[in-house]
């Protein structure tokens, strides 16, 4: 399966990234070599697999749902690249 | 002989014999990595004031029970609360966690002493170490070449003597590859064995903590403490703990070991299935039952791997927009170009490839053909393991296909650096517990051998370890920190 430049740039967009053309053209080139890699796997009959896609036999894991402390504003706040008032700012969104 | 070349084990005794004292531990340990880290670079950061003022506290109260005044290292992966967690990215360069993980916070619990974090391939992408934002970790055994990844740092440290043992993670043979090119004992846990909580994700139904150590019996001391359920992880299983050091009597009369012809193919060097072959013939010595078993999906499991661990990176790195912690791009205008820029700017060239074919995989049009595809090779891969398992109590093959490789060498070709991975990731497609420990060298680089068993019975595998490891002694050779 090769990737074209234009489709590696719709695959930017849904990312968030900015990708410089040169990006695109590396990008282009490894990401259809590892999707060639990967399609060795349509080898292998799976029309009656189950798709596997947790290892325990584990589904909804529910607790009591009871109010408790969270961590303090201010400590979480610290890590924000930027707060004012107890909030996160950011730029303008419209 | 120095304490910081010392054991956990062999430094319990010490300490609980009055015979010295934490702090020196400590001290020990700081004028080894002093010595030797602008060599080897296991460390991303140090925490040398927190551990002697701890190791003072620990001697203070003198009670050293299991690991209390014993230091350790932890995978930059764990959030520590007040010290710097990166993950090996710039993105994260700045973060100081406001909690503390699960793993770390038990280890802590029992008095262990963090001396600091370890270096690793950015957000634990990569089998080299080469792929951390800030610099490559150096292999002890030759400093030219890779000390493996992503948890180099943890191994490199622990080969190096600058740490008894450190934690790891591993998701595709993360801890397993680089204890193999570091010649140190790695165990990979079940999935679920160990809590998963404050531990960054990457690809989150394959990665588990694990431990680095110096021999087996550390390794299964170290696991007593930090394995167990954690409410705060509902991936956590809800399993009884046993003690695992209570198995490692030496005794493997009638275990019944098989080896896949799958991973004894081409593309293994012959010095590595020679080496491997041997320990067969040793575990035979010892009255194991040896026999050739088929795994036939082997071949399969790296491919589906990279689909399924990039999709799930790809959701979980979206996280990292700017906007609540790490890096943000402050010369965007508004919030769509920031999410961008900070993204592109602050990932490294691995991080956005995984993104961008996780992404891709996903996609309308393509989560059929690729993803689902991938998940239902799992379930093939999965059920060669329950087969062989009916018959077979543990598994056994090599660790990794060649010895560590030189710095720079595979830096440029991802598939061939995703090759390093093919005999570790089918166990984590499967779930199953993991580990590698040394059993011979190949022209100076160490060898390592995997272990492979039943879905929570580390135990057996300690157990087939620690016999192999005292009726060889891989383990007692010591690297000598130069070039080769």
């Amino acid at each position: 399966m090769a990737l074209t430049e234009k489709e590696v740039e719709h695959v930017a967009l849904l990312a968030r990234f900015n990708l410089s053309a040169d990006e695109k053209r590396i990008f282009a080139e490894q990401l259809s070599s590892i999707l060639t890699y990967v399609d060795t796997l349509n080898i292998i009959p799976t029309d009656d697999v189950e798709p596997l896609t947790y290892i325990l036999p584990v589904h909804n894991v529910f607790r009591a749902d009871e109010v408790k402390p969270g961590m303090p504003r201010e400590e979480i706040l610290a890590n924000a690249p930027l707060a004012e008032e107890g909030q996160y700012k950011v730029p303008k969104i419209m | 002989m120095e304490l910081y070349e010392l054991t956990v084990h062999e430094l319990q005794k010490w300490l609980a014999g009055r015979e010295i004292s934490s702090e020196e531990i400590v001290k020990s340990i700081f004028t080894r990595i002093n010595a030797v880290d602008d060599r080897v670079k296991s460390f991303i950061t140090l925490t040398e004031e927190l551990a002697l003022q701890k190791a003072k506290k620990v001697d203070d109260i003198g009670k050293y029970e299991g690991i209390a005044g014993i230091p350790l290292g932890l995978k930059d992966i764990f959030c520590t609360r007040g010290v710097k967690t990166t993950c090996g990215s710039k993105i994260l360069a700045d973060f100081v966690p406001a909690y503390e993980s699960t793993a770390s916070r038990r280890l802590d619990e029992a008095q262990g002493i963090l001396v600091g974090k370890l270096n690793m391939d950015e957000f634990a992408m990569g089998s080299s170490t080469e792929n951390s934002a800030f610099f490559a970790t150096h292999n002890p055994w030759d400093l030219a070449r890779v000390a493996g990844g992503s948890s180099g740092g943890s191994a490199a440290a622990v080969a190096a003597d600058e740490v008894p043992f450190s934690l790891g993670t591993d998701s595709g043979g993360s801890i397993r590859q680089p204890a193999s090119f570091c010649g140190v004992v790695g165990m990979k846990p079940t999935y679920g064995r160990v809590s998963r909580w404050g531990v960054v994700a990457y690809a989150s139904s394959l990665d588990q903590v694990g431990v680095v150590s110096k021999d087996v019996r550390d390794n299964a001391l170290i696991m007593n403490i930090i394995a167990g359920h954690d409410p705060l992880d509902s991936t956590s299983a809800v399993e009884e703990v046993p003690d695992f050091t209570t198995v490692l009597d030496g005794n493997v009369k009638g275990l019944r070991i098989g080896y896949p012809k799958e991973y004894f193919r081409q593309g293994v060097d012959a010095a590595i299935i020679d080496a491997i072959k041997a320990a067969l013939l040793k575990y035979e010595e010892m009255g194991a039952i040896v026999e050739e078993v088929s795994l036939p999906h082997s071949e399969y499991a790296l491919p589906a791997y990279y689909l399924i661990a990039p999709a799930e990176a790809s959701a979980n790195m979206a996280r990292f927009d700017g906007v609540r912690y790490g890096y943000r791009d402050f010369s965007a205008e508004n919030v769509a170009d920031m999410f961008c820029q900070s993204r592109d700017k602050g990932f490294g060239d691995e991080v956005k490839r995984r993104i961008m074919l996780g992404t891709y995989a996903l996609s309308s049009g393509y989560y059929d053909a690729y993803y689902l595809k991938a998940l239902k090779v799992r379930r093939l891969i999965a059920d060669d393991f329950t087969r062989v398992f009916q018959d077979y109590d543990i598994i056994v093959a090599p660790t990794t296909p060649t010895t560590a490789f030189k710095i720079g060498e595979q830096f440029d070709d991802p598939l061939t650096l995703y090759m390093n991975d093919i005999l570790t990731v089918p166990v984590n497609m499967a779930g199953l517990p993991g580990m590698s420990i040394p059993c011979g060298f190949d022209q100076g680089m160490p060898i390592g051998m995997q272990l492979i068993g039943k879905a929570f019975d580390e135990a057996t595998l300690y157990k087939a370890a620690y016999a192999f490891e005292q009726n060889t002694g891989f383990h007692t050779v010591k690297p000598t920190l130069g070039v080769k």
